[in-house]
Formats: structure tokens, sequence, C-alpha cells
């Protein structure tokens, strides 16, 4: 029989229980410039993301609310760490490299300058799971459909 | 029971012998399969069914007059007749051959109620249904008007049968009600629920999806109107399933959809549609599953359906004791009358890691809302744990769910 848990923990890294657990940046922001809404209608998933983006296209301030399992809600506190104080660009750019690194299981994306790709690392163990890298990607339609604008609610589907 | 029965000839122990899907590893562990609720495994006499006809017997059925054509009609029309005696249909005419239960309740949604629904008139659901018993009646209700209401269910998942009796008034042309609830496994009181609709005249339809794997149905003893089912979670294939409906409903009803197989005579001025069943069964049906859900009722019927049951209710309480041993486990769903199905939650693990953390310990369990997003609204929850009993399920099993549990809590310790 395998070890059961080195597997398990990889998907479950310390990072992913922690964010999990205490998601940062949890909650509405009364003041954002750009919202939307992601769902997964496979599992019920909803995430809301917001941003407060100023003159110069660079966020100021980012949060979500909503629920969803342990992947989903790290991957979405992540996110809020990795893309505050960037710009419109340099986000979409970290949306392209997070959902790139998941879907297509590659590191060979180039990360854009100011990202610090450690921490979002945290998410590679979902790369053997493919039933839930929509877990780990749902957060991250909300952040591409809220900068978009022209779409305010994004699915996995 | 005035149902044909088998002299039982299987030792439902060695069952498990005849179903080679659950003889693999699965990340290094023997399957224990809990999913039989979602999609049963099939016996090796299904498999040889299906292949064999697609082996020896294949031609499209009806109609043709050569020798392959009529051997796949054989197999097709027999397998209706023994359907119809596994539910103790009053006649073969009443047995419409479906793609799964959710095309059964569209069928009727649509050729019964559309017709025959105005603005004001009421369609009865419960709060317990899966939604393919939900959205094919919202359909129907903005189609034309009509209005859906829904019976409360209590803590323990059972339907307030005082409250769906208030709902019941002359404003309600159809009660769509399911027999077993798929989330939660609670078994409805049929026979009181359908002779209450029945004192106002109320037909009724049953959603058997989770009835007929499990309980010895009789639908002429229990009165409904219509009764649909599916073939995967009765031991045979996907994209199998029956309506059975009342001869004089059926017969008022239009077809649900136009093609070939469902017409006596086409003009362009007019088509005169065939008998039943065949007026709802348009198009090249799939031949080769129906093959296989007539094997599937030998099969049952072989073992017993009577055995079945015993044997996924002891299971079931052995289920049910063992998990309210484990620390942090809260079963959802206690319904005084519940069969083969165990929903749960694990401390505040959400149920797709719980469901993750299971199968990397080869344990196949489904997890999340079980198309049925208002029982979790009811619990509170964004879904559940659910493990699910076949026949061929051991106490084995259920012993490795425990276990796996047990090492999953430790990785969110």
């Amino acid at each position: 029989m395998n070890e059961p848990n080195d597997e398990m923990q990889d998907l479950y890294r310390h990072t992913i229980l922690d964010h999990a657990r205490q998601p940062r940046n949890f909650g509405r922001l009364e003041h954002a410039t750009h919202t939307a809404e992601a769902i997964n209608p496979l599992c019920g998933d909803r995430l809301r993301r917001y941003l407060c983006v100023d003159s110069r296209d660079q966020i100021i301030d980012v949060g979500f609310e909503g629920s969803g399992c342990a992947i989903s809600v790290a991957s979405a506190s992540l996110l809020t760490e990795a893309v505050s104080d960037l710009s419109i660009a340099e986000a979409d750019a970290c949306f392209d490299l997070v959902t790139g690194r998941l879907t297509q299981q590659t590191d060979d994306i180039a990360a854009p300058e100011n990202i610090d790709l450690s921490k979002l690392k945290a998410l590679d163990g979902v790369r053997q799971h493919p039933s839930r890298v929509k877990c780990a990607t749902l957060a991250w339609h909300a952040l591409h459909a809220a900068l978009d604008q022209s779409s305010t609610t994004a699915t996995t589907e | 029971m005035n149902q044909p029965q088998l002299k039982p000839t299987t030792d439902i122990s060695s069952c498990r012998d005849d179903f080679p899907g659950l003889h693999q590893e699965i990340n290094g562990h023997p399957l224990t399969y809990l999913d039989s609720a979602a999609s049963a495994q099939q016996p090796n006499v299904v498999i040889e069914a299906v292949a064999r006809y697609q082996r020896e017997d294949h031609a499209n059925v009806h109609r043709g007059v050569h020798t392959l054509s009529h051997r796949a009609t054989e197999l097709y029309e027999g397998a209706r007749d023994k359907l119809c005696g596994f539910i103790n249909a009053a006649s073969r005419a009443e047995i419409v051959l479906t793609s799964g239960t959710t095309e059964s309740i569209n069928l009727v949604a649509q050729s019964y109620c559309r017709p025959m629904l105005n603005p004001g008139d009421q369609v009865l659901i419960t709060w317990l249904e899966h939604h393919s018993n939900i959205v094919p009646w919202q359909l129907v209700c903005e189609q034309t008007g009509a209005e859906l209401i829904v019976a409360p269910i209590n803590d323990r998942g059972e339907i307030e049968l005082d409250e769906l009796r208030a709902l019941m008034t002359d404003r309600v042309k159809l009660l769509a009600i399911g027999h077993v609830s798929n989330a939660l496994g609670t078994i409805n009181p049929l026979g009181e629920i359908i002779a209450a609709a029945k004192e106002l005249r109320i037909p009724v339809l049953v959603d058997g999806a989770q009835g007929v794997p499990h309980l010895t149905v009789d639908v002429q003893a229990l009165d409904c109107g219509f009764y649909a089912f599916s073939g995967d979670t009765v031991l045979c294939t996907t994209g199998t399933g029956v309506l059975w409906g009342r001869e004089a409903l059926l017969e008022k009803m239009p077809p649900y959809k136009g093609g070939g197989d469902m017409i006596l005579e086409v003009t362009f001025d007019k088509t005169v549609f065939n008998e039943l069943p065949y007026k709802f069964e348009a198009g090249t049906p799939n031949i080769a599953g129906t093959i296989g859900f007539g094997a599937a009722v030998d099969y049952l019927q072989s073992v017993g359906l009577q055995n079945i049951s015993e044997h996924e209710n002891t299971l079931h309480s052995y289920m049910v004791s063992e998990l309210t041993k484990v620390d942090g486990v809260r079963l959802i769903g206690r319904a005084a009358n519940q069969t083969s199905v165990q929903s749960f939650m694990l401390n505040d693990i959400h149920p797709h890691d719980l469901g993750t953390l299971l199968d990397h310990q080869g344990v196949a369990v489904r997890t999340g809302h079980h198309c049925a997003m208002p029982v979790m609204q009811h619990f509170g929850l964004p879904g559940t744990t659910r493990a699910s009993l076949g026949l061929y399920n051991t106490t084995d099993d259920i012993d490795r769910l425990v276990v796996a549990l047990e090492k999953a809590r430790t990785v969110f310790a």
C-alpha cells in the first residue's frame, strides 16, 4: 500500500491549507471599481471578485467573497496577494500565467517581472488532479471577467 | 406481490465476482465503489449481452426483412417484455423506452402537461427532488403560465406530509415526486401520498431512478400515473431508460418527438402516428443498451429483488453505525425509512476536498450537491459526501471507507 498522504500533502500543501483556513483580503470591497462573479456549475462553487483600480489603471485594492473547497478558496486568497499593486495589463498577464501553468501543465510560461511566483507555485500540486484544476482556476476567471468588464459572470464551463 | 419472480439462483455474497469493474486497483488500493446511486457497475451478463448484439446481431430494428434485423428486433422487443414484467406493468404498450429518467420526465412535462396546463394551474413537487424532477416542470410552467409549488421537508430529510396534503387542491394538475431521494436515501411513503392525490384526481409521476435499484416496484399496486427510471442505476449501460405510463393517459398524449418509427403513414398533408408505445419512440433507439437492460433485469431477478433489498438494508444499517463512530462525522439525512444512501460531512472539510482524499485511497464516493441544490440549501450546506450502495458491496467496503476517512482527517488536522 502507498503511504497515502505523500501525494495528498503535495496537493494540500501548508500554504494551501493556511490560505483556505484564513483567506486573505476576504470580504466585499465597498468602493470596488471592477467586480465579477465566477461559478463552477458542476459543483456550485461561487466566488465574487472585487477590484479597486485607479485612474492610472493600477490595482490599489483587491478582495473576494464566496465559498468553495480548500483549493478554490486558497487560490482566490493567493490571487489577492499576487495582483495587488499590479497594473491591469500585468494582472491579465498573471491570469495567463497561472491558468496556463495549471491547464497546460507547463512551467515554461514566462512570469511578468514584478510577479512573485513563489507562493503561486503552491497550486502546482493541483496539476496531478485534472478534476480539481477548475477549482484552482475559478478565482482567476473571476479576475479576468472583472478586468474585462464586458462580462460580469464567468464560469468554468 | 403479484409480480412473477424467478426463483433466486445466485448467492448474493458471490455476486461481486460477476462485476469485472470492481476488481481493480485505484491509486494502489483495491477499488471501493460507493457511487452506485450515480451509476452502478455492470455484471458480465450485461456486458456480454451488449457485446453479443454488437458482434453477431447488429442491425436496425423494426421493418427490416433480413435475418439480422429480425434478430435485433426480437432482442430489443424481448427486453421491453422483460421490463414490463419487472415493474408489473399491465401491458407492453405502457413501456416507453427513453434515454433515461430525465427524458422520461421531460416527455411527460411536454406531452402530458404542456397541452393541458393553463395560467392558474399548479404542478406540485417536493424539496427532496433531483434537478431532473424540478427543471422540466419549471420549463413547462414558464411555457403555460402555470405555477410550480413545492412541499417542504424536515431536518431528518422527510417530506412534511401534512403540508404536502395541504398543497393538494383542485388547482394541482400533476404531482411529481421521487420514490427514493438520491441525495439522502429517504424512501417516500408513496402509498399514502398517491392515495391522497387520487382522492383529488391528481395524477402522480414517480421519479423512480433511485427506487427501482433497491425496492421491488409494482406500478399497478402503486397506482400512480407515470413511473420513470433509468438503466444505469440498475446495472445497465448509460443512455437507457423507461417511462411507464398508464395506457389511458399515454393514449391521450400527443407525440413528443417526430421522426421515423413513430408513424404509420406519412404524406405531406398529414401523418398518422404509430400505436403505443412507438408513438413516443422517434428515430433509431439505443438498441444495444436496451438489450443490456433486459439482461440486467434477468440478472436482478436471478439474484432476487427481495434478497437485494435485505442485503442493502443490512449494509446501510452497518454503514450508519460505523460512520457514527468516526470522530467528526455528521450524518445528513436521518429519515426513519431510508435505503442504500448516506450523506455526511467530516468536520469542516469541503466535500470536494474529502472526495479527492478518499479517491486517493481507492474509495469512490460522490461529492457536491448531487443535482439536488434545494436539499443542500435546506441543510445550509454547499454539498455533502455521499456513499451509496449496490448489491455487490460488502462490510469490507464500509470498513475501508472508515479507514480512509480517518486518514483524510489527518491531512486537514
